[in-house]
This record gives C-alpha cells, structure tokens and sequence, in this order.
C-alpha cells in the first residue's frame, strides 16, 4: 500500500532490474531482499521483473525434517547443471517464535556447486509473518526466474498450511520421504500427499523401504480413486478449488500463449481425463550417495512435458495466478482493515468492550468490515459482491491476525 | 510488522557465519548463529570446511549485512584477505560488515583491520559484546524500509 514511489525509488528499481536482467548477482541477491523486506517500491520492482518471467520450470521440494531435502535439492542442482540448465533455489526455514530470529541451515548442505555462481541459494526465514510468506517466496521466485534461470527449486519443511501454499505454487511437487519413520505416512495424511506430482523415498538403503513403498502406493491408488468424485479435477485439490472460483476472473485475461479464450475453466475437450491423466511417480533415492538423481530428474521432466502437453500447465499457471491476486487483495484488506481497527480505538481497546459486555465480537468486526461492504455495494453489482464475500478468507483474516 | 530488533531499521539483521578452511571447531561458531538468532538476527550459516571462494558466493547470495569467518586454525593472514577479495569482486565488500572471530594473534589484528576487517573477537568475548557490535554497526542501506 506504500506504493506512491517517489522518483527515485523508481529510478533505483529501474537501475535494479536493469542490472539483475544484465545478469548481475549481486543486483538479484537485494532485489529478492527487498522484495523479502516488503521494502518501498516492492511491488513496481516486481511488475517490472514480470514481463520476463514465465520461463523457469518451478520444482517444490517438500518433506519433514530430516528427510534428506536439502541433500536432495544439492544433488539436483548439480544434475541440472551438469546438464547445462542454470538453477537458483529458494530454501526456507522457520524462525523463531521468540525472538524472530532464525538460523539457516540450508546451506550446510550445499556441496556438489560450491563455487558455481550459476546456482544461485537463497535462504529465507519464515520471520513470523502468517500469510506474506508464500508471497515473498513467489515473488524471490519470479526474480530468479527474470535472471534467467532455467529452474528454480522451492525447498520447505512440510510442516504445516504455509508451507504446503508455498510449495503449492510450483509448477511440480516433489515430496521427500523416508523410511522408517511412521510419522512421514502421518505427514501425508495431513495433505501433503494430495499435492505432490512426485514422491521421493530417499534414504532408500535403510531398513523398511519395501514397506513405505507399500504404504505409499496404496495411499496414492486410494487417493486416485477417492480424486475425481471429490473435487472433479483429479489430483490436484487446489486446482478444483480455485479453477472453480478463478474461472470467471481468468476468462477476461486472455493467457499468453492461449489461442482461444477459455469460456470454461478447463480448457481441455475432455475434461475429465485432462488434469487427472498425471500418475504421481514414485522415485527411489539415495541422495548423499547421488543414487536415484537422474531417476528424479526424469520424473521432473516427465511431469513439465506433462503439464506442457496436456494443457494442465496453462490450467495451473492459472490456478496460480488466480491464487495470488486473491492472496495480494486479502494482504491489502488486511492493510484497510488494520487502519480501520486503529482508527476504531485499536483492537485492545475493542476487545475491553467485549470483555466488559459493551458489545460483541460480531458487532465489532461488522462495524470494522462496514465502511467497505458500503464502498463495495454502491459501485458494483450484486454478483459481483457474491464473488467478493465467496472467498471466505478476508472475513477471517483480521480476527486471526488481529 | 516482522520481528525488528535493529535501531533503525526496519528489517531483520541477516549475517553469515562462516567457518573457514580446514578447520574442524564449530563450537564457537554454533554458539554464535544461536546467540544471534536469540537476538532477532537471520543467520545463515555455512557448515564446516569452506573455501574463500564459497563464503563470498554465500555472502553475495544471501545478501548479508554481516559477515562473521570464524577461524582457529591460524590461516586468517591467507583465508580473510581472499575474501576480502572476493567480496570486491562483486562489488558486495562496501556494504558488508566483516568480523572474525577466534584465536587471532595481537600481532596479527592490525593487519586483518587495514585489510577492512571491523572487529576481531578473541575468546572470552561477552555474547552481548558482539551482539552490541553488529546492531550499532550493521550497515543502514539508501534503500531500507523506512
């Protein structure tokens, strides 16, 4: 919301992204500072990387900690780049909840391209903020992939709702687990398992990889067969989710590449078959030892021609897209809503009067939400104003956050 | 917003520690990352064995503030000025704060402090010391979050 830029923050991120496309490292390492600092100008930085994305192929790596990710996400980065691709990774880490420091570790692992510019590590602390994450991991994103390079690897402990929304916004999902420990098979209960396109059994020289195997195959034929019913879409839960919401938006822009405008959200002739056509792969790994990394290469690749072919790509891309235009809107209700709540005597003072039977929670937050459901029932119609209160969360946020 | 800790800054401190060379003691090292992520600090921290070259890609990469080589195998007259080096290089050296930390010879201090070298910690360092050091002297960027 900061974003009446003066001049020379204009004239500093055009000098920043004009070195970062020219290829400097340094000119990337504080453009994803600054967009990780959500410092002024942010978001004309980023408008202005965006027309130069789009060209990366973006691999999430998930898992529980200990999983050997960080292992992994080293050895494939020396597999792309023995291949030629060029590859930044974004690991992320928890911060602590005390103090808001963190230690990232990530890079302990980091062997196989030491001294190798062309992969470029970025770490980052969760740093306590609920819903930015996700943002500012998409948008590090999106400046590695304007640098140019050819893929970038999103790592994150599986550990919860923010880091599924982030490895979410990958192109390809690839969850790490190993054997031996039952609380992997509980982690995918958690709905992991719904979202990975690829599943990586590493340390697959210990005891009890023919039963994790056994477990996970069985858990996926079972989410296959319990997919479509459900969502319609097959695999991919938060395509449903959000192709169904994000179709009506999606339609208007017309995506690059797409010869036909979409009149349905999925573009496909046969529907049904289109986006539930990928079998997530089951790869075997030993990633301290190399094993397996051209076996996950394949599977990656396998998965990008997919999602080229297929039409699912552009379906996704999509999905991602509608998902971050909700995600920046909420982000800057939030914004409105937390001056409303100061201007309304701050949220101490707010709930004294709960507290004291002055009023009620409800009351408050319609009192708060008022001014703007005003603003929204005078300029638009009333379908418009079923989509804007359909997605649920804006209502939610400011009492969570609060 | 985020946890803020620095003076005046608007941003979380991010510093690198590193160690240095062939040198197996990361005691000191660790203790230090946990210090500094006590005190509010993103640390990132470079494990065991790293060559020169590998702590400027490091530290050009995460964009740091600080940078903190802990050595105590004796090597700093060859290791620290091939970083300084490093961070040249890349244009990075000017907006970084380099600290070493360890077992540095008094007769050695004032040439690792000619070469750019900020502030030296010798054993028996108070935590706070150090901690003090790097929110007075973490550097306060033209483009920072006002």
């Amino acid at each position: 919301m900061t974003d009446r830029d003066s001049p020379e923050v204009a004239d500093r991120n055009q000098q920043l992204v004009a070195s970062l496309l020219d290829g400097e490292h340094r000119a990337l390492a504080r453009v994803i500072s600054r967009i990780e600092d959500r410092a002024p100008g942010h978001r004309d930085l980023i408008s202005r990387l965006h027309p130069h994305t789009g060209d990366a192929a973006v691999i999430g790596i998930t898992g529980s900690p200990g999983a050997g990710k960080s292992t992994l996400v080293d050895k494939l980065a020396a597999a792309y780049r023995d291949r030629g691709d060029t590859v930044g990774v974004v690991a992320v880490d928890p911060a602590s909840p005390y103090s808001g420091g963190s230690v990232l570790g990530d890079r302990i692992r980091m062997a196989a391209t030491v001294g190798d510019m062309d992969v470029f590590v970025r770490s980052m602390s969760a740093r306590g903020r609920l819903g930015g994450l996700s943002t500012a991991t998409t948008d590090a994103v999106h400046a590695l992939d304007a640098f140019g390079k050819d893929v970038v690897i999103v790592e994150t402990v599986g550990a919860g709702q923010n880091e599924v929304d982030i490895v979410r916004t990958a192109d390809t999902v690839g969850v790490v687990v190993q054997p031996g420990s039952g609380d992997d098979v509980q982690m995918l209960k958690a709905g992991i398992l719904e979202i990975g396109d690829v599943f990586v059994v590493n340390k697959a020289d210990m005891d009890g990889v023919d039963r994790l195997l056994a477990e996970l195959e069985e858990m996926l034929h079972r989410r296959e067969a319990d997919g479509p019913p459900a969502g319609g879409v097959g695999h991919h839960g938060r395509t449903a989710g959000s192709a169904a919401r994000g179709g009506p938006t999606s339609e208007a822009r017309s995506d690059a590449g797409d010869q036909n405008p979409d009149p349905d959200p999925d573009p496909d002739p046969d529907p049904g078959v289109d986006v539930s056509s990928w079998d997530p792969r089951v790869v075997t790994t030993v990633a301290t030892a190399g094993e397996g990394i051209d076996d996950l290469v394949g599977a990656f690749d396998a998965h990008t021609r997919y999602l080229r072919e297929s039409g699912a790509g552009r379906h996704r891309a999509r999905s991602r897209h509608a998902a971050e235009i909700r995600r920046l809107v909420r982000e800057d209700a939030n914004v409105l809503l937390d001056a409303e709540i100061r201007r309304q005597g701050g949220v101490e003072t707010l709930a004294e009067r709960v507290r004291t039977g002055d009023t009620d929670p409800y009351a408050v937050a319609s009192a708060i939400v008022g001014p703007i459901a005003d603003c929204v029932d005078a300029d638009g119609e009333s379908a418009e104003r079923d989509d804007a209160t359909g997605g649920s969360a804006p209502g939610r946020d400011p009492g969570s956050d609060a | 917003m985020s946890a803020d800790t620095g003076r005046d800054r608007n941003r979380p401190i991010r510093c690198l520690i590193a160690k240095v060379g062939l040198d197996g003691h990361d005691r000191g090292a660790h203790v230090i990352a946990r210090a500094f992520r006590d005190a509010g600090f993103e640390v990132v921290y470079s494990g065991l064995h790293r060559a020169p070259e590998e702590i400027v890609q490091a530290a050009v990469q995460e964009d740091v503030d600080v940078l903190g080589i802990s050595i105590l195998s004796g090597a700093h007259n060859t290791l620290v000025p091939k970083v300084v080096e490093g961070l040249e290089e890349y244009g990075a050296f000017s907006e970084t704060v380099l600290i070493v930390g360890g077992i540095i010879p008094e007769e050695d201090r004032d040439r690792l402090r000619e070469m750019g070298v900020a502030a030296i910690f010798g054993p028996g360092t108070p935590m706070q010391e150090t901690i003090d050091f790097v929110r007075e002297n973490a550097p306060i960027r033209a483009d920072d979050p006002a």
